[in-house]
């Protein structure tokens, strides 16, 4: 008898990983799923703190696609090793700031280096020809095979009878034949095949699977970089990059500004690490001060909370500030009239 | 058997499945392990991890913002192929 074929499959959560994992699945082959955290996915993170999304029921795509098919998911926190990914791109950024083609070879790098301390046999991924403009083109497939070192145990079951045949196949531990030849950017063949498995339900993703190809996004992680004196970054840095209204009134400090009470709430989980203000004779947000601010700064940040707040069209505004070493001070300020808040502030 | 603790709070989804698993993948099998955490996320995660893993969610709570769920370990260890 032969020796049941063990695969690893990279589970992003969307529709794609999710038919290839299925495709193997079904050829006996024994199948696990593995889903790496960077700190950038799309994994409902704003769900879990803007208040109008905590009634809609909140999953996590990974752990729902792997229950799904019914198999096991291991997930891996790569938060840290990622920095160097999305800090130094061999290969550059796509249309904002996705590493992509250097963020694939890194994960079926990881992949590889999982199967080798499980005693696993291949690596499979949902990758498409011609799907996505930098990561999955002809000329670059072969690259994420080659640096990640998986080379011919990378199988993609969506388009594999495009592609020279890997390991797994001329092995015999998967029939090619059954395997499928999609190629470009249309999704009517994976909407089609999920009908099929009587898939519905899946997360349906836009641009891609991670915040990095998100316009504004990239623009607060650009703007986070410039005004620091290196790129390093923690996991709090670009949590908060997703969460409020950012206001950068000047080089040297930056606002962040809860836009309603899950927000703030998530914004509270800070108090301990930034200056902040709050508003008292009105109802109003939490303001994080990222940076030192001089007396008239504070001024400045005082009315913008203040604009913020129910109070806006009052004439004066009670705000309090927090500093670090627990002590505080309250200031009476003219919120900023709405024309004030100037453009260039927004990050 | 023996009943841990894991304190998740402030992570945000998935962190508190990723250190539930990790830590789990410590424990013996019938062992107990209340993890505590407040992202409301992972009153779903933690148990759809559960499932799909072989553990058992014994018991969920919630209690002023907070989440409790306690896990009895499955009898085979995620990692173990
Ligand atoms: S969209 Fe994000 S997670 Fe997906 S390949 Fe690109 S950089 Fe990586």
């Amino acid at each position: 008898m032969n020796k049941q074929r063990k695969a690893i499959a990279l589970i992003s959560g969307g529709l794609d990983s999710m038919l290839a994992a299925k495709l193997i699945l079904d050829q006996g082959v024994q199948v696990e799923g593995i889903n790496f955290y960077t700190g950038f996915c799309v994994e409902g993170h704003t769900h879990a703190i803007r208040k109008k999304d905590v009634q809609k029921q909140k999953r996590n795509n990974a752990l729902w696609v792997a229950e799904q098919l019914g198999i096991k998911l291991h997930i891996v926190d790569v938060v840290e090793e990622y920095k160097d990914v999305l800090i130094h791109p061999r290969h550059g950024y796509g249309a904002h700031m996705n590493p992509c083609l250097d963020c694939k070879i890194f994960m079926v790098k990881k992949a590889m280096e999982w199967i080798e301390q499980n005693g696993f046999d291949f690596i499979i991924t949902g990758e498409v020809i011609g799907q996505r403009p930098m990561s999955q083109r002809k000329d670059t497939m072969p690259v994420v095979a080659h640096q990640s070192g998986a080379d011919d145990r990378l199988l993609r079951p969506l388009c594999a009878r495009n592609l020279p045949p890997t390991l797994p196949e001329r092995e015999g531990w998967v029939e090619r034949e059954q395997l499928l030849d999609l190629s470009g950017r249309s999704r009517k063949p994976q909407m089609a095949l999920a009908a099929q498995y009587g898939f519905t339900d899946y997360a349906q993703p836009s641009g891609g699977c991670c915040f990095l190809t998100d316009e504004q996004y990239s623009r607060k992680l650009v703007d986070l970089w410039e005004h620091r004196s290196s790129r390093d970054y923690t996991l709090d840095d670009i949590m908060l990059l997703k969460v409020g209204r950012h206001l950068r009134p000047a080089p040297h400090f930056k606002l962040v500004v809860g836009r309603e009470e899950g927000e703030n709430n998530f914004l509270s989980g800070y108090r301990k690490e930034f200056t902040h203000l709050t508003v008292e004779s009105h109802m109003g947000p939490l303001v994080l001060v990222d940076g030192e601010l001089s007396a008239a700064d504070l001024e400045l940040a005082a009315r913008i909370a203040a604009r913020y707040s129910q109070g806006r069209s009052a004439e004066q505004v009670m705000v309090k500030v927090h500093y670090l070493d627990g002590s505080e001070c309250e200031l009476s300020v003219a919120p900023l009239a709405g024309h004030e808040i100037a453009e260039a502030w927004q990050v | 058997m023996s009943h841990y603790q894991l304190d998740t709070r402030r992570l945000l989804c998935p962190m508190p499945v990723i250190r539930t698993q990790d830590k789990v993948q410590q424990l013996q099998p019938g062992d107990r392990l209340t993890v505590v955490a407040t992202d409301p996320g992972a009153l779903n995660d933690i148990p759809a991890w559960c499932r799909i893993n072989g553990h058992r969610v014994v018991e969920v709570s919630r209690a002023e913002g907070e989440v409790l769920v306690e896990i009895e370990v499955g009898p085979s260890q995620p990692l173990d192929p």
